[in-house]
């Protein structure tokens, strides 16, 4: 039995674990084994790889390569857990995103490594392997700094606004194309000048494709960095003739792939026109109809409207995660429910800046997950509800979606919170949502505003009950 | 800085046009407030309380002489003399009705402004007067039929029998129909309610009553929000069903009225006869005709068969404290759109809609009837279903043919491919299936650990870089420890947030 034998054995049984880890996720009864499953599937795929790299003859290098990967895993895990114990809920958007860019930057080291390491080849595998350092530099470097521009965005340290060139699609059109040509370059004559280029080129173009798209449309964006994250794995597989990893590259590709089409049939548009074009392109028309007064409404009456409803529902958007203002949310939950009023929470799936960002706020501030549904869950049942709560939410509640096909988000699934007795809308002023459309909501007769701070005003409302 | 008047109704009028809570609103306006010694009596506001508003209590013939007069019930002749030159009146007038009136208020020289003349858009709903105290009238109906009506509404299963729910029949669910609704069903009646328009079906029953539908090949199309007339057939099939709701049926209560004509009759002296002793009937359209055979205006009736007819026209009166308020409300609103820089200067805008319908007499001329406004809520939900298929029409080709492209070149890629690739590429192939059926699979709460743990074993890259941290070249060494350091921060970063994350999620039940 060689060392060869036994790393590829593991491997199979680390690939199944990654499966069963994943299919684990699937409810949130099994989650926590599916994370053990994952943990102890990466425990065997890494001791296996690391007595393989050792079980050959020692040299020099062994030594020193022995050193470095110690040091680089301790330093690493010391890393790695300490952002994970003290990020923020409110800040998971941006550390995956960040986590998303480190698989990146190893793509990258990892396929030119592979070019500074010539092995002896046939010249067909040679050239094979040529184009594998490529591609897998091309995804690596794209999704590289496509994950720090969306982590820029995401922690505010970058503007949100979409980044508009002209002639952008022909930017990346073009970019496609040089690609091809430096590949083929390549295959014919390995040269490290093209290698350079091509990093270069691929670098600039993730950061041009994420800088283009706004704001709202990140939950989209994140879970396609996630899905290239996925094949710049798969490709350094290809390129290591490595099973385990094309598996684990192609598991999380298309876990990434499929968050990116919900989150996409959830704001109705097709993944293309969320990666090569914002809202704001084309000016939204035809919001000159009357408009009509919106109504305002004190926390006190707030509370007194709440303590005589039977059925509340809170829907949260972005603007919950800005105020940081989960907490006082479940805190009013958990007192509603304590007066018998079912309370419960209807969720957008792209509310928030990741998929199912909202969801994992709530748990936080300890709302059990037995009442926060979805949107499909809970539409049916706002009509028989005495009080909507709409919080930092703005175009995942708009009507126009529904009612005028004219609207630039015609068709979008929103959450009806208008058929509700009474809707009540946290807002800091009167000002559009991300996609700029006015929303009919704020004038309908059973809706009233609450102008402020989220989290004032649920705290004001917390002492009025 | 103008003078604003409150005058005391005449006798049958309990309500009064401001209280001492939208006094202060109005003097916040810029305005100053002298109101009628005993205005609010009737309502239960005392003139102390008004003066604490900061209001004036002076007689009567100040209040009626001031710059912008507010009344509920149009002013008697005597009344319109007290107004000065000028003057601004505001009250609920019925310029469609009375003409006459019109004509005096504009032979004093004011100008006149009818409450009930608001038009039906969203953003004069604040000033709807009609609405505010139709919603009253309908609550206050419900309770006139309960003192007359010798059962209770509710059943209940006594110790001394039993006993059966009212049944109670609402013909029509306008603003006054569905507050009738409303307290009947929740004073625990069995409540049925019919309307031409099908569209209220769902607002009927969201507050506990039962639509009855009357079957007819037409739909009735509301373009302003308010009900027409009806035609033939329909109104054949409804009188049909109201004789088998007349027969069974204990309460009845009418709100069936058209803007400018007289109230369509609905329920006949047959009906009427058919009915069983001890019922009771409120025609709330008693003043403008009636919908009841036998109704009489302002008055209690009793059939020879024992049903009792009401025919009140009072009804927000009879709650004078509510209807003030909000009727009160109403005026305020009003004030405030007239006086935008809030200087107590008013100015009439005849481009704004809602100050041009409210408006009937301008400086001594009759400006009523105002241009017609429509409502566009209707047309705009019908163009709907054309607009949104359009999308996804394409597919099934389309899909065939990619689908057909998609296999050719993978089978070009694969066979052309040297010895390992077309092995990868199978493994490749066969996880990408397994991915999306499992991931499929996941709940959608947990996505975000979805997408931390993918990221985790995303981090598997980690392997490939162990792998060349041996290697003879020293970059390539410096490199993959690079590598390895990145990629392990993701390998335990990515898994410790995850479980930190599921942990955070319980249910509400083991609490």
């Amino acid at each position: 039995m060689t060392a060869q034998a036994v790393a590829n054995a593991a491997y199979v049984a680390a690939a199944l674990l990654f499966i069963m880890s994943l299919a684990g996720l699937s409810k949130h009864e099994t989650g926590r084994t599916g994370i053990r499953y994952g943990i102890a599937g990466m425990a065997i795929a890494m001791s296996a790889t690391v007595w393989l790299t050792l079980s050959g003859e020692w040299t020099d290098s062994t030594l020193l390569g022995l050193g470095l990967l110690v040091a680089a895993l301790a330093i690493g895990a010391v890393i790695g857990l300490w952002r994970a114990k003290v990020v923020a809920m409110t800040g998971m958007p941006e550390l995956i995103a960040l986590f998303h860019s480190f698989v990146g930057l190893t793509a990258v080291l990892v396929g030119w490594n592979g070019a500074l390491h010539a092995k002896e080849l046939t010249p067909t595998l040679a050239a094979v392997h040529s184009a594998e350092v490529f591609i897998g530099v091309f995804i690596g470097a794209i999704t590289f700094t496509g994950s720090i521009v969306a982590y820029l965005k995401l922690s505010a340290k970058m503007s949100s606004k979409p980044l508009i060139l002209p002639g952008r699609n022909l930017l990346n059109l073009s970019a496609l194309v040089v690609f091809v040509v430096l590949t083929v370059a390549y295959v014919i004559t390995p040269e490290l000048g093209l290698l350079i280029a091509v990093t270069a080129l691929a670098l600039a173009l993730g950061w041009h494709l994420v800088a283009s798209i706004g704001g709202g449309d990140m939950p989209v964006v994140v879970s396609m960095l996630n899905s290239y994250s996925g094949w710049a794995a798969a490709a350094t597989g290809f390129l290591l003739s490595n099973d385990l990893l094309i598996v684990t590259g192609a598991l999380v590709g298309s876990s990434g792939a499929y968050l990116s089409y919900i989150m996409c049939r959830a704001m109705n548009r097709s993944f293309i026109s969320v990666i090569f074009g914002g809202y704001g392109i084309e000016a939204p028309s035809g919001s000159d109809e009357e408009v009509g007064e919106h109504t305002e409404i004190e926390a006190s009456s707030v509370a007194e409207l709440l303590s005589n409803a039977k059925s509340v529902v809170i829907t949260p958007g972005y603007g919950m995660a800005v105020a940081q203002a989960q907490y006082p949310v479940a805190e009013l939950a958990k007192k509603l429910r304590e007066k018998g009023i079912e309370v419960r929470f209807g969720i957008h799936p792209v509310a928030g800046r990741l998929p199912g960002h909202m969801n994992v706020l709530l748990a936080e501030a300890k709302v059990p997950y037995d009442i926060v549904l979805e949107m499909d869950e809970i539409n049916e049942d706002l009509a028989g509800t005495n009080v909507v709560l709409v919080i930092g939410a703005n175009d995942t509640v708009n009507p126009a979606a529904t009612e005028n096909p004219s609207s630039p988000i015609a068709g979008m699934p929103v959450l009806k919170v208008w058929e509700a007795e009474n809707v009540i809308v946290f807002k800091r002023s009167m000002a559009s949502g991300y996609a700029g459309v006015a929303n009919p909501l704020f004038y309908k007769s059973n809706a009233k505003m609450l102008f402020g701070d989220a989290k004032d005003k649920v705290n004001d409302i917390l002492k009025a009950l | 800085m103008s003078l604003i008047g409150v005058v005391l109704e005449q006798q049958a009028e309990s309500r009064v046009a401001a209280t001492p809570e939208t006094v202060k609103v109005i003097r916040s306006l810029g305005y100053d407030v002298v109101v009628e010694k005993g205005a609010g009596a009737k309502a239960s506001f005392p003139d102390s309380a008004y003066e604490a508003a900061g209001a004036r209590v002076e007689s009567g013939d100040s209040a009626w002489g001031a710059d912008i007069v507010l009344t509920v019930s149009a002013p008697a002749d005597a009344e319109i003399k007290k107004l000065k030159k000028g003057a601004i009146l505001v009250g609920v007038l019925s310029p469609a009705l009375k003409p006459e009136l019109l004509a005096a208020l504009a032979a004093q020289g004011v100008t006149a402004l009818a409450m009930d003349a608001v038009p039906r858009i969203s953003r004069a709903q604040s000033m709807d007067v009609l609405s505010s105290m139709a919603n009253i009238a309908g609550y206050r109906a419900v309770v006139e039929a309960a003192h007359e009506f010798g059962r209770f509404f509710t059943g209940q299963v006594t110790a001394a029998g039993k006993v059966a729910p009212a049944k109670v029949l609402v013909a029509g669910a306008g603003v006054a129909g569905l507050a009738a609704i409303g307290s009947a069903s929740s004073l625990g009646a069995i409540v049925r309610a019919t309307d031409p328009r099908p569209e209220v079906a769902d607002q009927v029953k969201s507050i506990g009553g039962e639509y009855l539908l009357v079957e007819v090949e037409e739909k009735m199309e509301s373009s302003d929000g308010y009900a027409k007339e009806t035609s033939k057939a329909y109104e054949q099939r409804a009188a049909e069903m109201y004789s088998e709701q007349a027969a069974d049926v204990d309460i009845i209560i009418t709100t069936a009225l058209i803007p400018g004509r007289p109230a369509p009759k609905l329920i006949t002296a047959e009906d009427v006869a058919l009915m069983k002793p001890g019922s009771v009937i409120v025609d709330m359209a008693a003043a403008q005709g009636g919908n009841v055979a036998g109704s009489v205006a302002g008055q209690k009736v009793v059939t020879a068969n024992g049903v009792t007819i009401l025919g009140y026209t009072d009804l927000p009166s009879r709650l004078p404290a509510q209807s003030s308020q909000l009727y009160g409300t109403n005026l305020v609103n009003l004030l405030k759109l007239l006086t935008p820089a809030k200087d107590g200067k008013t100015v009439i805008d005849f481009e704004d809609v809602i100050m041009r319908s409210v408006t009937v007499v301008k400086d001594g001329e009759t400006t009523w009837p105002p241009p017609p406004v429509q409502v566009s809520a209707a047309p705009v939900a019908k163009a709907e279903p054309v607009a949104m298929p359009e999308k996804k029409k394409m597919s099934a080709k389309t899909k065939a043919g990619l689908i057909a492209l998609g296999l050719a070149t993978l089978f070009g890629i694969v066979s052309l491919a040297p010895a390992p690739l077309p092995q990868h590429f199978l493994v490749l192939m066969l996880s990408v299936v397994v991915g999306f059926y499992v991931i499929g699979k996941v709940h959608h709460a947990l996505h975000t650990p979805l997408m931390s743990v993918t990221n985790a074993i995303s981090g598997i890259v980690v392997v490939a870089a162990i792998l060349q941290v041996t290697d003879t070249i020293l970059l390539v060494q410096i490199l993959a420890f690079f590598g390895v350091l990145l990629a392990s921060i993701n390998v335990f970063g990515g898994f410790a947030v995850t479980s930190r994350m599921l942990k955070m999620f319980t249910r509400g039940d083991n609490e």
